[in-house]
């Protein structure tokens, strides 16, 4: 049976981790391709990499790191953040990154999945969407989700599935920060609304959060950033409480 | 050296990658004479059947592909592997394969979510001992079409609401329908199995 997944999210600006700098055992201090290599290490089903780089010269950072990650990491990872054209994707796929992550540029021009999938197959694209609770349901946020596009979250989840989207990267706008566990009726009902595989974010405080929405929801995977940071929880530590609670989990070591 | 076949359809540097930190030297390649040269060969691959059929048959690769497996160790990786076998449907149409391998690429008749996407256990057929260690072990499996072929070449499969094809093997012909370069530390030791297998033929 396959095995939910545990990922976690780095934040990078200018090819360095700008939270969760002061992981335990690391020689070099802020660097995402060491840290990355630590998380795989400790378990981690999969890594994510969300940049956020204003300039030009972050961004050329950005495809070093990439190609670093690629030679040194050995699990998948997907690279997000200022994703704007079928270009961005090309550039980062070559650099190494096994999947890539659209968010806002998506939705102001949704052919940018479709050529993006048509090209690359829709294994490496990442359609990523910000999702606020209204008295309607749940719009589509874009630009960090500070700007309501108007567009049901469902509805846009369906049409990206449609476009060749091979996976949702859900985040909840409501609980993004607050730590007290991940959205749950968002997470299930675009669970309920595509047929491609859904990776719930936003909200995770504490391990146990983490086994609370594979319990609850059919969600495939789950991303997380402030609790692996700093090292206050380890993955070996997430994945232990889901072992013991009874969700199917990558087992960390080989024999 | 390690040949790593260069056909245009990506994902090939985690592939060489792989191999470089398991201590090979490795080229990545579409020339004949190379790929004649080496002691292994590996045909990555992520993409659509038709259109990787298309490049290799463009690169003038189908039939030399075929002698050299008969002569040098070859491996398969998710498309690469769909590729060594008669047909595939992926498109519509039927495209032909290299034929290496005889059975069938379709679409996997299953009623879970596609792709299949995500860590999934290996369980090794009893005749395949020397793959018993990687019993219940998980590999990084992405791919919405699976291989139908002849019990005897299945080393290992992986239940997906039916049984994957995993692992396949015919004399020094591997396939790998997961990415072991992207599956960790048990990926690291197919990849080892491949090789040291390879070596003794």
């Amino acid at each position: 049976m396959i095995a939910k997944r545990v990922i976690p999210c780095l934040d990078v600006k200018d090819g360095k981790v700008v939270k969760g700098t002061n992981f335990v055992g690391l020689r070099t201090v802020g660097d995402p391709v060491a840290l990355a290599m630590a998380y795989s290490q400790e378990g981690a089903d999969e890594i994510i990499f969300l940049d956020i780089s204003a300039t030009n010269e972050g961004r050329r950072t950005l495809f070093d790191m990439v190609k670093q990650t690629a030679e040194n990491v050995f699990v998948p990872f997907t690279v997000g953040g200022g994703v704007k054209t079928v270009e961005d994707v090309t550039d980062l796929l070559k650099a190494g990154a096994d999947k890539v992550a659209m968010n806002s540029a998506a939705v102001q021009n949704p052919s940018l999945i479709k050529e993006s999938a048509y090209r690359f197959g829709s294994q490496c694209i990442v359609v990523a969407i910000d999702a606020k609770r209204f008295d309607d349901g749940w719009h589509v946020m874009t630009h960090g989700g500070k700007k309501d596009s108007g567009i049901d979250a469902l509805e846009w989840a369906k049409q990206a599935e449609e476009l060749g989207a091979g996976e949702i990267l859900l985040t909840s706008v409501d609980h993004d920060g607050v730590k007290t566990g991940f959205d749950l009726p968002l997470t299930q009902a675009v669970v309920d609304a595509v047929r491609i595989p859904v990776i719930a974010s936003g909200g995770c405080g504490a391990p146990h959060h983490i086994a609370e929405v594979f319990k609850s929801t059919d969600v495939s995977a789950a991303l997380a950033a402030s609790i692996f940071h700093d090292h206050t929880h380890s993955i070996k530590e997430v994945k232990d409480l889901c072992q013991k609670q009874g969700v199917n989990i990558r087992a960390i070591g080989l024999f | 050296m390690i040949a790593i076949v260069d056909y245009g359809m990506g994902n090939i540097e985690s592939v060489a990658m792989a191999f470089k930190k398991l201590g090979y030297d490795i080229c990545v390649t579409d020339d004949i004479p190379t790929l004649e040269l080496a002691s292994h060969i590996v045909l990555p691959g992520v993409g659509a059947f038709p259109a990787a059929m298309e490049e290799i048959a463009k690169r003038g690769l189908r039939e030399p592909l075929r002698k050299l497996a008969g002569t040098t160790p070859l491996l398969g990786i998710c498309l690469g592997m769909q590729l060594l076998f008669s047909e595939g449907e992926e498109g519509g149409t039927p495209t032909k394969g290299l034929d290496i391998l005889p059975g069938r690429v379709t679409k996997m008749a299953t009623q879970e979510i596609l792709p299949h996407m995500g860590w999934n256990t290996l369980k090794i057929s009893p005749e395949y001992s020397t793959f018993a260690p990687l019993e219940g072990k998980h590999v990084y499996f992405v791919h919405s079409y699976s291989v139908s072929t002849d019990k005897k070449w299945i080393v290992a499969t992986a239940d997906y609401g039916m049984n994957v094809t995993a692992i396949v093997k015919k004399n020094h012909v591997y396939g790998m329908q997961f990415h072991p370069e992207k599956s960790g530390d048990v990926g690291r030791e197919l990849l080892k199995l491949f090789l040291k297998e390879a070596v003794a033929v």
